[in-house]
């Protein structure tokens, strides 16, 4: 019995490490910068959960006690991860994008980081 | 009843916080539930005038089903984002912008719709449009941008919609 506890433990603890693996190499590969963006937004959560998974499996079946703050970590994961993305990408858009280069925003005309940007903040994008 | 309202002012606040406290000294004992009682019931307390029209939720079976649909949508989001990193060539892929109208005008429904857009397939909520009425998402892979728009607003707009309105 122990050993199939071991492999499942085994398992999650494998599959985070491909993920996380996974995740910091479409860091380097992906070319720009949004869509570098997505790798550690996503693939890194099944890493992080793969091993809080296998942390809660070890102490309950292994040490027979039930031990479950790993459960916050996730949550607080789920809490911070967007809330970094939304920054990072609002960042992007400041420096990078042109209200021209985005969608039409509708009856709202500009996007948030746009309505507010004043002129002299907005750099020169003529050069890159 | 009022006494109850008094003491309790935000009672879901206080089950979390009580539950987050248990779970955080990690050894379900007498002591930690009547500390993280004592927690639940001063900080809704004292946080009352930071919330002044909270949204009422309603539908508890819904808020459940949409934890469960946006679990399930990560664990794809992951394998989806690691298959694209791994096995496509990087001139193959389409990143796009996609602009998603926004029916929710609940700033707590359109902050959890923008956070489970980040963490689903693909997709990274990026920005609002100066008057929220728009959510401007990025999606790393999308040939077709409407379809992505339409599965956001089906698949988890209309839920939270029951939700929170």
């Amino acid at each position: 019995m122990s050993f199939i506890f071991e492999f499942l433990i085994a398992f999650f603890l494998i599959v985070s490490g491909i993920f996380g693996f996974v995740g910091s190499y479409g860091m380097i590969k992906l070319r720009d910068p949004m869509s570098r963006l997505h790798a550690p937004t996503k693939a890194t959560t099944l890493g992080v959960g793969g091993v809080l998974l296998a942390s809660i499996f070890h102490s309950i079946l292994i040490e027979q006690h039930l031990s479950l703050h790993e459960l916050l970590i996730t949550l607080f994961l789920f809490l911070t991860a967007p809330i970094t993305a939304l920054f990072i990408a609002k960042w992007h858009i400041h420096r990078h994008e042109l209200p021209s280069d985005l969608p039409d925003a509708g009856k709202d005309e500009l996007w948030a980081t746009h309505a507010v940007e004043q002129v002299e903040d907005v750099p020169d994008h003529s050069k890159t | 009843m009022r006494l109850l309202h008094r003491i309790f002012p935000h009672p879901h606040l206080t089950i979390l916080l009580t539950l987050v406290w248990m779970l955080l000294a990690n050894a379900p004992s007498l002591n930690s539930l009547v500390f993280g009682l004592i927690l639940g019931i001063i900080i809704p307390f004292i946080t009352q005038p930071y919330w002044p029209d909270r949204p009422k939720l309603r539908n508890w079976p819904m808020i459940v089903e949409y934890i469960l649909v946006v679990l399930w949508d990560i664990v794809i989001a992951n394998i989806t984002v690691a298959r694209i990193i791994l096995f496509k060539r990087d001139a193959d892929r389409q990143p796009n912008w996609v602009c998603v109208p926004l029916e929710l005008r609940t700033p707590e429904a359109i902050t959890v719709l923008a956070g489970t857009i980040t963490m689903t397939p693909g997709t990274v909520s990026s920005d609002l449009s100066a008057h929220g009425h728009n959510l401007l998402v990025h999606c790393v892979d999308a040939p077709d941008p409407d379809a992505v728009r339409d599965q956001i607003k089906h698949r988890y707009e209309r839920r939270l919609k029951e939700i929170f309105e």
